[in-house]
């Protein structure tokens, strides 16, 4: 037992009393605490990932017959826009950066984050942007129509002439959600470097620590890009400015460049932490040790690195000089090998190890056989000549929804289930969640796997309307997507009444090691308080018979006790 | 549990095992590498067996890893699952240096070995010329650069929100792309108004047309067909209906054609987006704002969408 010296600021920031009888209020105030902040962020996320998916269903219906039947091609390219508009940035950077504020604090012992104040504004520009976007489906002339890379000049062509338009309010929204997703990366890069518990130096600190310091680290250097060239966009759409409008002498090809030097690394951004979660729970699950877990963690530094030198692999055919193209395909296959080393270093830890099939260890290796997949066809689209082929075909669409979805999402779902009873302190149903997992892998394995044929033969992307001899692959599609839609329905049921009603959890259900683990469920408003446990061992020391920390069994009775 | 009574020889089974394995996932990659060829449109251009078989052996090395990585996890999953109670755990082992190394190295020659092969095939394709800024307003023929070794053109292609116009070195014009089968020929890629793209499946190339720049590119087709010519840079509202085709030809009938088509009046050409937008103004203008469509081109030949394509 050692006693820290946090700010004390930190500390006494005030707090609703967990259990009090207007606790649930807590959840829509400006309040400070990062588990309360976790959950509001998770929550909301989960809502709008409701929202992109019924639009992305209506797309699917769009396109389960060759012609523009069931919506306007105007309305089906706004649709599109704000599926992905939504699904990124009020899904799934909204729903990792729950993770983070839940995850973070528990793991490395933290009261909570080092910037409460901060926290709470981070993710209380989540409401405000999400209201410009979902506003400006009921502006005149709908909403953004150009996609979400919203490339000039389609996206400053402003068709009505109106000064407040739908892609005026989508630039707003991405430029604010950029500032959050900021504030939100000083808040977890900070936290992680200066508040970690005694003894827990960088090489004792969980994966998902590491991946989530990598993947914050990424949107420090790279959100600044996007977010000037959103607002340089924004002004050549609004005030008549020629940054990218070729009339003016404005280089279009030049906002790619800014657009995708932060829009690649930011899906690593949204898969480092999920390899973070696959090694929670792999090693959990499979009860060994993490194989070669130095490695595992330096690998994520290596991909952060690789990440931010191979945006140039988006726009191998916009007229980029043929060294250049070189150049960045060597960067981008050599991204394969950090990726690689993880990937193996989870095979070796599934083997010879003790399997727990439970629900998120079968959404882990789910997620972890799609990415396999999803990693080869990257591979496949670094190579030049093959991207000048299937790039913007649904080759793309396919690869790009198998890491998203099938790796990403299924590792955000194994992470709900896997620590849904240390901070709601229930239990959920094993057998809805693993009818959730069952529907989601059959879902999300038709209606991605048949597109990569679809984009082969030549299916141009973001088309509302396609010629009949890609009708079977996108029928297969389309009832996928149904079937995603169906298995939201176990998955909701199972959250609530879960959390309502569901058995009482223990502190540490699933054996797992890990500092979060020795907090009661839920943890208590300041974690440990200014007791913190002094770190020994590496994490992941399943069956090594090495206590984590000093004076194990004091933190386990006392958890217990709680 | 049972241990091997041998520990320090040789474990013959785990060999016999691995050899069994790696020869089945071997003959699966190759079958799977075979069966890639039958996943593209035809090969119509001269790039097109360069990119089909770097897709082959990238399709190969793929699988071998997946199924083989598959394997692995499926045999986990078989022989290594905890009976229900059971609260033990696995064999602690930590890592292996020598593993890491390995699989650090090996994927490191692999990936570079497909990225030089990959540097090969892009000099084969030999299509992307160079692309040249022209202020908007100005001739963007004057800064373009034409291909010294191509046979045929340059021809020009004009990209619009929602069509195609070709124009042939002698001034003809038409809507459908005519190319004589076997020789080189360069265009001029231009776009009116917004980004589009220059796709071909069958030929495999695609190349983004950039306003404000003009960009020279060349290929040569080798198979006689109706091939579909598709937007593949998403231009807005009616971009989906972007296509025309490209018809390629023997070099007498593309002259023939050429001569024929010169001596037609011009008549507006192909414009699918302007037949939808007039559709939808008469439905009362319903769904979210577009621009309108740019009117159709005059052509000496307007095609014929109702032809079906070969790929």
């Amino acid at each position: 037992m050692t006693s820290t010296n946090f700010d004390p600021r930190i500390l006494k920031a005030p707090h609703p009393v967990p259990g009090a009888p207007d606790n649930w209020k807590r959840f829509f105030s400006f309040n400070t605490d990062a588990k309360v902040i976790g959950i509001q962020y998770i929550a909301t996320s989960l809502l709008f990932l409701l929202v992109g998916g019924l639009l992305a269903m209506v797309m699917r219906g769009e396109l389960i017959t060759p012609p523009a039947d069931l919506v306007d091609p105007s309305v089906y390219n706004g649709l599109y826009t704000m599926h992905g508009t939504v699904m990124l940035f009020l899904f799934l950077f909204p729903v990792l950066n729950g993770l983070n504020n839940l995850l973070i604090p528990t793991m490395i012992g933290a009261p909570d984050m080092a910037f409460p104040r901060l926290n709470a504004a981070a993710f209380w520009l989540v409401p405000v942007f999400a209201l410009l976007l979902m506003g400006s489906f009921f502006i005149p002339g709908g909403p953004a129509q150009s996609g979400w890379w919203s490339y000039p000049p389609i996206s400053i062509q402003n068709p009505l002439n109106h000064f407040v338009n739908g892609e005026q309010l989508w630039l707003l929204a991405v430029a604010l959600s950029g500032v959050s997703s900021i504030f939100g990366a000083i808040n977890f890069v900070t936290t992680i470097i200066r508040m970690r518990a005694p003894g827990m130096g960088f090489f004792k600190m969980p994966l998902y620590c590491w991946t989530a310091w990598g993947a914050q680290t990424i949107q420090l250097i790279g959100l600044p890009a996007l977010t000037g060239g959103a607002i340089m966009l924004l002004f050549d759409l609004s005030f008549g400015t020629s940054f990218f409008r070729p009339e003016g002498g404005g280089d279009p090809v030049l906002y790619q460049h800014f657009f995708w030097f932060y829009s690649h690394p930011a899906v690593y951004v949204m898969v480092l932490p999920v390899f973070g979660i696959f090694s929670e729970v792999f090693t959990c699950y499979a009860r060994k040790p993490l194989f070669g877990y130095k490695f595992v963690a330096l690998a994520s530094f290596g991909i952060v690195f690789l990440s931010l030198i191979v945006w140039v692999h988006h726009m191998f055919y916009t007229g980029t000089p043929n060294w250049m193209r070189i150049l960045f395909m060597f960067t981008t296959m050599t991204i394969a090998v950090p990726t690689g080393v993880k990937v193996f270093a989870w095979v070796a830890t599934l083997w010879g190890g003790k399997l727990r099939l439970t629900t998120p260890m079968l959404f882990c290796l789910g997620g972890l056989l799609n990415f396999i997949f999803a990693g080869i066809t990257g591979v496949m689209l670094g190579t030049v000549p093959i991207d000048i082929h299937v790039g913007n075909t649904y080759f793309v669409v396919a690869h790009f929804h198998y890491v998203i979805f099938n790796a990403i999402v299924l590792g955000v779902f194994a992470a709900v289930y896997h620590w849904f009873p240390k901070f709601t302190g229930h239990m959920y149903y094993e057998g809805l969640g693993k009818v959730h997992f069952a529907l989601t892998f059959i879902g999300c394995t038709l209606n991605w796997l048949p597109l990569h044929w679809a984009g082969l033969l030549g299916m141009p992307r973001r088309v509302a309307s396609y010629d009949p001899e890609f009708a079977i692959w996108n029928v297969l599609a389309s009832i996928g997507a149904f079937l995603l839609g169906v298995a939201s329905i176990p998955f909701i049921l199972n959250m609530v009444s879960s959390w309502a009603r569901g058995p009482k959890a223990s502190p540490n259900p699933w054996g797992a090691i890990g500092l979060e683990w020795l907090l009661p469920s839920p943890p208590p408003a300041e974690n440990f308080e200014d007791d913190v446990p002094t770190v020994l061992n590496n994490p992941y020391g399943y069956g090594l018979n090495e206590p984590f920390v000093a004076d194990e069994e004091f933190y386990i009775r006392r958890a217990q006790e709680a | 549990m049972t241990t091997s009574t041998d520990r320090k020889g040789p474990n013959i089974k785990a060999i016999l095992i691995i050899s069994i394995g790696v020869a089945l996932n071997t003959a699966l990659a190759a079958q799977m590498a075979q069966w890639s060829y039958s996943w593209f449109p035809p090969q119509a251009s001269s790039a097109a067996p360069y990119v089909d078989d770097l897709f082959a052996l990238e399709t190969a090395i793929g699988s071998f890893l997946w199924f083989g990585l598959t394997a692995v996890i499926a045999w986990t999953l078989l022989f290594n699952r905890a009976p229900k109670y059971d609260e033990s755990y696995g064999e602690p082992i930590e890592g292996n240096n020598r593993l890491e190394i390995t699989w650090t190295i090996i994927p490191t020659v692999i990936v570079f070995a497909i990225a030089i092969y990959s540097m090969q095939v892009n000099d084969k394709l030999d299509a992307l010329g160079p692309k040249h800024k022209y202020a908007i307003g100005t001739d963007p023929v004057a800064v373009a650069e034409v291909d010294p070794r191509a046979t045929v053109g340059p021809i020009d292609v004009i990209s619009r929100q929602w069509s195609w116009e070709f124009i042939y070195p002698d001034g003809t014009r038409s809507s459908e792309l005519h190319l004589p089968v076997d020789q080189r020929v360069n265009f001029r890629l231009i776009s009116e108004d917004v980004n589009h793209s220059f796709y071909v499946p069958a030929f495999r190339l695609k190349q983004d047309i950039i306003p404000g720049s003009v960009i020279s590119y060349s290929l040569t087709p080798t198979k006689q067909g109706r091939f579909r010519l598709r937007d593949a840079m998403f231009s807005g509202a009616y971009f989906s209906q972007n296509q025309t085709d490209v018809i390629v030809e023997s070099e007498d009938s593309y002259n023939q054609w050429l001569a024929a088509t010169a001596k037609q009046p011009l008549q507006p050409g192909l414009s699918p987006g302007n037949e939808l937008y007039a559709k939808r103004l008469a439905n009362g203008n319903k769904g979210w704002a577009t621009v309108p469509p740019a009117p159709p081109p005059m052509v000496n030949d307007p095609g014929d969408a109702s032809i079906p394509h070969d790929a």
